[in-house]
């Protein structure tokens, strides 16, 4: 079963408190979505960490029930 | 996951300078974060080498494991892993990608 929008951007905040996540639908067929997640705990960090980070906080589902997700992260300007 | 996997994978990341995992083959990817992969290797205009995961089961879910990547493709360079298909193709549009393989010493295709 997909996933819906609230319940990414649920998982990635319980996990990364201050994050910013904006979840767009890309298909319209809540199974293609781009998420741009923000937060100030990714400063300092490699790109692949703060990805992995965001992978973690999906606790699984990326790659699984969550085939595809748009992933960009970056730090507050 | 078996450490022969993770074995495998190695000696396979250190045979190549840059090596993509992928979905399916160079000239027909079999998923569409794959051909995107491939197009942004192409236009670098470095060579390399990829390992189809389709093709072998243990290397498809071994790599899961290895880089701590839930996705494929996955791109390493020198040894090192550099991310998924939407950090490269961020990397690629700041110019960032074509700097790292110049610093590491990739050779052009």
């Amino acid at each position: 079963m997909p996933m819906q929008a609230e319940e990414i951007e649920t998982m990635i905040r319980q996990a990364i408190p201050d994050a910013v996540v904006e979840i767009t639908d890309l298909a319209g067929d809540g199974d293609h979505y781009a998420a741009r997640v923000v937060s100030e705990s990714f400063r300092g960090l490699p790109r692949v960490r703060q990805h992995q980070r965001v992978y973690a906080a999906l606790d699984g589902r990326m790659g699984g029930v969550l085939h595809a997700l748009q992933l960009t992260t970056a730090t507050p300007d | 996951m078996s450490d022969d996997v993770h074995a495998r994978i190695a000696e396979a990341v250190k045979a190549a300078d840059v090596l993509l995992f992928m979905k399916g083959t160079p000239l027909f990817p079999q998923c569409g974060f794959s051909s995107r992969a491939i197009a942004i290797l192409d236009h670098l205009g470095v060579e390399y080498a990829t390992v189809d995961v389709l093709q072998d089961q243990a290397i498809r879910q071994g790599i899961k494991s290895y880089s701590d990547w839930p996705t494929i493709p996955q791109l390493y360079v020198k040894g090192e892993f550099v991310g998924g298909s939407d950090i490269m193709m961020e990397m690629y549009e700041t110019g960032e990608l074509g700097e790292l393989m110049a610093e590491k010493g990739v050779a052009a295709a």
